[in-house]
């Protein structure tokens, strides 16, 4: 008999998919700094340039949008940072040195600048080892920046990335070479390497523990992101189960681009509007080839990773004029920057506490030129009339008041100036945190749509962090609080007469959507490479018939209880219907 | 060359906005400048250098400026010592 094949990981299945390929290990954790030799003293010094410019403009696009939140005292320090990549005296030792020693510059950096520290570290004053620590911050984020360009260098195609997790920086690192698949040490289902896997087609495998561990750079693995499996250094027989498998698949894709043609439309003829999300802008092509009725949201905050400094009008509105001329006819919901103060404020300033801090709309409200800036650019990319726009983290009614203000003055702006626009411009907002859900009657006056962000909304709703791998498990989609939360807010959308979308993962869970089709929902946002699976899963369903099963969730009172009855009629409906697209 | 003996004289003592500001005042002018204290001889056109001093209220602390315009930029920063930073 043979026993557990020890080259197997197992973790959390995050995107489907399966890739063989190289791994190519991304490894963030401080390094040492070597003392190596640089065989090209000019390249050296043009890479010393560019990291101190990109420095530079991380630290004004900081400065600029927490100026207000600093203090004077943070401020000043700011300021001086900026000033320390300009320092004259501190950047010609640098440069000499490199020119003289031909060492690499994170060596002569870190060498140069420490020298000041440990001066500063000297002192017997509490204050000047504050300062120091201000000091190694600016130093750290230069020597970041030079192996950043390192790293983009070293990037091959056609790799599965093999790291500890994933941020959206690296994302955009990735993005422009052909990643095949992602392979994490931590992160759950709605971990960033998972959401950005799952729009771009590839599989994910996160949540392994050990992965950066046993995996070699170089190495062949297997990623299989239906089992959650990764196989390092597969042999043979291994090899020919997975030749079988992806062959499979490839018969599964042509038979799901058969799908493209037809409605989401249940078998009692309700149709339901199937949508995609737009993680990053490259992703159109692939979202237009889906089969998706449209663009139910467009992540913004992706161009804020995309640009050094914060996009200026012309550069997002050349981005959202692209995507709303392309999803023409169909329409477009671009969502205003979802970043939180864990972005922008400096390492020592975080908030204790980011995802009930500083983000979403609360950010942007105190930043209204930034605001300002993103609603004249959506505007002008509205002239079609097919572009609509969505505030993220809503809490309060006076938070759409005061951005209503705000798009009503652009709008005159953008009039005196003769700039076209569409003067109806859906305004609609994110139903994720629980005020919002509460008060769903009173929004629902406010505003012409709302979409529900599951992942935060269950987050909120639940006191529940998802990247909090401890507590993990009590992140449930099918909680009753979360069911009936969920019902009332499509119900109460019925009643006004505004559409009721959602965006969140919940709505690319094949188990769910019965229950979400049953409630009445409208509007299905997911992946683009979800839409097939969803758009089977919705035409094997009858609205009639569904009434009874959501009837039954809304009276239980476990999730366990929930999540059975669904998973059943999954199994016993569903099924043997859509076959062979998850399990392969 | 104008040397100059000056006494930190605001509560907070050298801290960072005043840093940065005697290096901008500083970098106006072609003339070199230097702070020595307690043996450290600091370039004051140098924020990251401005910055290792210690220099808290009471401490003692020389300039030193050198070069064609050494007479207004002498004139500049010390008054801007004498006044605490602009903070009394």
């Amino acid at each position: 008999m043979k026993t557990e094949n020890e080259n197997i990981l197992k973790g959390i299945g995050a995107a489907p998919g399966i890739a063989v390929a190289k791994a190519f290990l991304y490894k963030k954790e401080k390094e040492e700094i070597a003392d190596e030799l640089v065989s090209d003293v000019e390249e050296a010094l043009a890479n010393l340039d560019i990291a101190l410019e990109k420095s530079k403009k991380e630290l004004r696009k900081i400065f600029s949008l927490a100026v207000d939140k600093l203090g004077e005292k943070r401020a000043a320090i700011f300021e001086a940072q900026i000033m320390i990549l300009d320092d004259p005296i501190l950047v010609t030792a640098i440069k000499e040195r490199i020119n003289k020693e031909k060492r690499i510059p994170e060596f002569i950096v870190n060498d140069e600048i420490s020298k000041y520290t440990n001066l500063m570290n000297l002192s017997h004053e509490a204050f000047m080892k504050e300062r120091s620590h201000d000091i190694e911050d600016i130093k750290n984020r230069i020597i970041r920046n030079l192996k950043k360009k390192k790293w983009k260098s070293r990037i091959t195609s056609d790799v599965v990335v093999v790291t500890t997790t994933v941020s959206p920086s690296d994302t955009i690192l990735f993005s422009r070479v052909n990643v095949k698949g992602y392979v994490t040490d931590f992160g759950g289902l709605t971990s960033h390497a998972a959401i950005v896997a799952r729009s771009l087609n590839i599989p994910a495998v996160v949540g392994l523990h050990e992965a950066t561990n046993r995996i070699k750079d170089g190495d062949l693995i297997i990623i299989d992101g239906f089992r959650g499996e990764v196989i390092i250094n597969p042999d043979e027989e291994q090899h020919k189960i997975y030749d079988k498998k992806i062959e499979r698949l490839h018969k599964q894709d042509v038979e799901l681009d058969l799908m493209h043609g037809l409605q989401a439309e249940t078998t009692d003829g309700r149709e339901i509007q199937l949508l995609a999300n737009l993680e990053l802008t490259d992703e159109i092509e692939v979202i237009l080839q889906s089969g998706a009725k449209g663009i139910g949201l467009v992540r913004t905050e992706q161009l804020f990773e995309e640009y050094e400094a914060f996009p200026d009008e012309e550069e997002q509105y050349n981005v959202y004029k692209i995507i709303a001329e392309r999803i023409y006819p169909e329409s477009v919901i671009i969502r205003s920057f979802d970043i939180g103060g864990d972005k922008v404020l400096p390492v020592d300033l975080k908030e204790p506490n980011p995802f009930l801090g500083w983000r979403g709309i609360r950010l942007m409200l105190d930043n209204p030129k930034m605001l300002k800036t993103q609603i004249r650019a959506i505007l002008r990319a509205s002239s079609h009339k097919n572009v609509k726009f969505m505030l993220p983290m809503i809490a309060s009614i006076c938070e759409v008041r005061s951005t209503k203000e705000i798009i009503n003055e652009c709008k005159a702006e953008l009039k005196k100036e003769g700039k076209h626009f569409d003067n109806h411009m859906d305004v609609g907002i994110m139903i994720e945190v629980p005020s919002a859900a509460v008060l769903i009657k009173d929004f629902a006056e406010e505003v012409d749509f709302v979409s529900i962000g599951t992942n935060d909304l269950i987050q909120y709703l639940l006191a529940v962090d998802r990247g909090n791998e401890i507590v993990s498990s009590i992140y449930q989609e099918f909680h009753p609080s979360v069911v009936r939360t969920l019902n009332n807010i499509i119900q109460e959308g019925k009643k006004a007469k505004i559409l009721v979308s959602m965006c969140g993962e919940m709505a690319a869970d094949p188990v769910a959507v019965p229950l979400l089709v049953g409630f009445g929902i409208k509007s299905l946002s997911v992946s683009s490479s979800a839409i097939p699976l969803i758009k089977k899963v919705i035409r094997s369903l009858s609205y009639k018939e569904l009434q009874p099963l959501v009837d039954e969730c809304l009276a239980l009172k476990t999730e366990k209880e929930i999540n059975e009855l669904l998973h059943k009629f999954y199994n016993s409906k569903l099924v043997n219907k859509i076959k062979n697209l998850y399990e392969a | 060359m104008i040397e100059r003996k000056l006494t930190i004289i605001n509560n907070a003592g050298l801290h960072t906005r005043p840093a940065a500001t005697i290096v901008k005042l500083a970098s106006k002018y072609k003339c070199d400048f230097f702070l020595n204290k307690d043996g450290f001889h600091i370039n004051g056109k140098s924020i990251i250098g401005v910055m290792t001093l210690a220099a808290e209220k009471g401490s003692e602390i020389t300039l030193i400026f050198d070069g064609e315009d050494e007479e207004p930029a002498s004139r500049e920063i010390i008054d801007y010592f004498q006044r605490g930073f602009d903070e009394l």
